[in-house]
């Protein structure tokens, strides 16, 4: 029996010193592994799952000390994505910024340019006209349907049924097309702009997102009659991953993942944005806090956010899409092209960006699909902020899988990691 | 009869590896239309020339071997994986003058055969030396064994039953379990054992709802992760021919193999030889491709168990369930007599 400590065992070729202390966390505080040579039984594996493995969503990596297909302990190791957007932020008139902001949670980009474009319009004290305001509810909700469309089908496709995520993928695809008409891009939209919106919605749009409403809720229905009472389903989610209520807290959860763990916290309604005051809707809450918890709320929540569209097409007001005040919004291109005022107001919004009051500081939150996304700004007088701060869903919510990952098997795991679905371009910014 | 010896293994082999190149192209096409897209159809009229370009592929790939590998073993796996899966398809009745091995030992035999299936996964998961690889061999080897009881267990079940109903004739020959439905094909006299057995085909072939050895999500393709060209592809053949197997298995047990229905009615038995051999083929191919069917739509529509429910369900759920209706048979067939 020779006594070896685990992170001895092995030699990483790239970056020896992170390795190694990411095997280390993976043996307990005092002890030494075992290995008996003459009893294979005791042997631990350590299997490196990610960055590259295809259900880790991105490139997340989880060190796993396995017991069999038992998970003893895990690491979580992430920045893999990391591109250092809160710096490249410093150097960026916001409206530069704003691309950036659609390749963080790379599958709700609405919801990003929205919480962008609340944070700097706080910060400068401006509010976008009330059309905007509608556009922008309703275009956020479109968002945070496709992105719980896309979790349900990766996690089902963890579980096995792999046409679940070619289904989910349908209906993202006319969710795309009507992003593609709204904003003329299909995935990084950027529509918004400081003080308003780029384009104004047309009928032809709102008939697409009133076509696609109308199939989605049959949709959902199908998929509720699919997996609600599908056994096999039942069994690889119902009580795995359970999260207390203080636990959630104690890790900084929100959203549907917070929710699901009875949690009743929802930006929308505690401090509402945007229109939702105007509007009427639930918030979703399950108990339980485990992945079937998980499932059920974001499958409610889709549901309460096709209703929230509707409402909010119904209330759409006529009147702009920008705010008329060059200072602090792009003038309309009639102005840009047509007037030199306007032209060089177009020019000093792209370049100098709007100025707002030197040492301002502000929080703004929304909810976006994976939870509170929050940017701090501080101004320094300037065009430029002076510092950025994102506060990202995904990290938060990440940081709990070393705990729920422990005692699951290696099949769990990849469920475990789809259910709290984390969005690695977010996590590592 | 040496030549038909000759001409039925030959042809036997040409349609078994046509039907488990197609078996491929099903699979993709019918996963489409159950995903809502239209799948291969580039090669050829409507992708019929899919497989043969899949397999010119693979060929000319290269076979690229990781140096944790053991190179022989590793070579050695998937050529033992499809000698296995051509060696079950021996015993099969293809009608009641055709057919290539009427061993008395047939069910013997077979058990044996599949029951070796596992040795190929084991090995290709082992020889590898990676870690994904080496727990898909691992689960394979779990999952083999829990499910061969429950398998031996449903045709013990079909044995009893043909040695009640024919005395006379040697109970492990197929042909004399195929001979036993003419009065009624055994998923009716013995839908419990039926169940028990399409379950534990299903986990034998390592087809969804049990296919834990490959896990494209968990293992990334499981004991053939690190495979490539040719030998991925034999891999890949030898899974289809598995099911193809299966599905011909599943049709002889239960489901008459080469009878038609409507038999006596038709007057089969007073036809020429020939077209009796082609209704019983015809019948059994037809069956065959259903059940095949059945294996891919199962496979593209239900989610996957965990390691350790499947080996809930293969001892707790159907041993149990193999052994109640064995009894059962037994006591009935007891008090009938």
């Amino acid at each position: 029996m020779t006594d070896i400590r685990l992170s001895e065992q092995v030699q990483p070729t790239f970056f020896p010193k992170h390795q190694h202390a990411l095997y280390r966390r993976l043996e307990d505080k005092h002890t030494l592994v075992e290995i008996d040579e003459s009893d294979p039984l005791t042997t631990r594996i350590i299997l490196n799952m990610g960055p590259q493995h295809p259900a880790t969503h991105g490139v997340l990596r989880a060190v796993l000390l396995l017991d069999g297909e038992r998970i003893l302990k895990s690491v979580i190791d992430i920045g893999y994505l990391h591109r250092g957007i809160e710096k490249i932020a410093e150097y960026k008139p916001p409206q530069e910024f704003m691309p950036y902001t659609d390749r963080m949670d790379y599958l709700s980009p609405y919801s990003n340019n929205v919480a962008f474009c609340l944070a700097v319009e706080k910060l400068l004290g401006i509010q976008a006209p009330p059309r905007a305001q509608y556009i922008r509810t309703i275009a956020c909700e479109l968002a945070r349907i496709s992105s719980h469309l896309l979790w349900l089908g990766t996690m089902v496709m963890d579980a096995g049924a792999v046409s679940m995520f070619l289904w989910t993928f349908r209906e993202r695809e006319k969710i795309y097309s009507i992003f593609d008409k709204l904003a003329g891009v299909r995935f990084t939209v950027s529509h918004c702009r400081i003080g308003g919106l780029q384009y104004d919605i047309t009928d032809e749009t709102i008939g697409m997102i009133r076509s696609f409403l109308k199939g989605f809720y049959g949709e959902l229905r199908s998929w509720h009659k699919l997996l609600d009472k599908n056994p096999i389903f039942l069994r690889r989610v119902e009580g795995i991953g359970a999260i207390s209520k203080e636990e959630a807290i104690a890790y900084g959860f929100t959203g549907p993942n917070l929710r699901a763990c009875g949690v009743p916290y929802d930006i929308r309604l505690y401090e509402p944005y945007l229109v939702y005051e105007e509007l009427d809707f639930e918030v979703p809450i399950r108990e339980e806090g485990d992945m079937l918890a998980r499932y059920h709320v974001r499958m409610d929540e889709m549901e309460q956010s096709a209703h929230l569209i509707e409402q909010a097409i119904a209330k759409l007001p006529k009147g702009e899409i920008r705010l008329d005040n060059a200072k602090y919004a792009y003038p309309s291109k009639d102005e840009v092209y047509f007037s030199m005022e306007g032209m060089i107001h177009d020019f000093m919004m792209t370049d100098v960006g709007p100025l707002a009051p030197a040492g301002t500081e502000i929080y703004h939150a929304i909810e976006a699909p994976k939870g509170e996304l929050g940017f701090y700004i501080y101004s320094d007088g300037s065009g430029i902020p002076w510092r950025v701060k994102i506060k990202s869903p995904s990290f938060a919510n990440i940081q709990v899988l070393e705990k729920i990952l422990e005692g699951a098997m290696i099949s769990d795991a990849v469920l475990l990691i789809g259910s709290v679905d984390p969005v690695l371009g977010e996590a590592d910014k | 009869m040496p030549i038909v010896f000759w001409l039925t293994l030959g042809g036997l082999l040409a349609v078994f590896f046509t039907l488990a190149a197609y078996a491929t192209l099903a699979e993709r096409k019918i996963s489409a239309y159950i995903q809502d897209r239209v799948g291969p159809n580039r090669v050829g009229p409507k992708g019929l020339l899919q497989p043969l370009a899949d397999v010119l592929k693979l060929v000319f790939k290269e076979a690229f071997q990781p140096s944790s590998t053991y190179r022989l073993l590793q070579i050695a796996a998937p050529v033992l994986m499809v000698a296995l899966a051509m060696g079950a398809v021996a015993i099969l009745p293809l009608s009641p003058h055709l057919r290539l091995f009427d061993g008395s030992i047939g069910l013997l035999y077979l058990l044996g055969v599949l029951s070796m299936g596992v040795y190929g996964i084991s090995l290709a998961g082992w020889a590898t030396g990676s870690k994904y690889s080496l727990l898909g061999g691992l689960r394979s080897g779990a999952q083999m064994i829990s499910y061969e009881l429950a398998l031996g267990l449903a045709l013990l079940s079909v044995l009893l039953l043909t040695s009640f109903l024919l005395p006379d004739a040697n109970p492990l020959a197929p042909q004399a379990i195929v001979e036993a439905q003419r009065q009624g094909w055994f998923v009716f006299l013995n839908p419990i054992g039926f169940l028990v057995y399409v379950v534990a085909a299903f986990a034998e072939t390592n087809r969804a709802p049990f296919d834990l050895v490959e896990a494209e999500q968990e293992l990334v393709g499981g004991y053939h992760t690190e495979y490539s060209a040719i030998r991925f592809g034999a891999f890949f053949v030898a899974e289809y021919m598995n099911m193809i197997t299966a599905s011909a298995l599943i049709a002889t047990f239960f489901w008459g193999g080469y009878l038609g229905p409507f038999e006596s009615w038709v007057g089969v038995s007073g036809w020429p030889i020939v077209w009796q051999n082609v209704w019983g083929v015809s019948w059994l191919l037809l069956k065959t491709l259903f059940w095949a069917f059945v294996f891919i739509w199962v496979r593209w529509t239900l989610p996957r168990f965990r390691y350790d429910q499947l080996m809930r369900i293969g001892w707790k759920v159907l041993l149990p369930l193999g052994i109640a209706n064995l009894a059962t048979l037994a006591g009935i067939l007891l008090l009938i007599s």
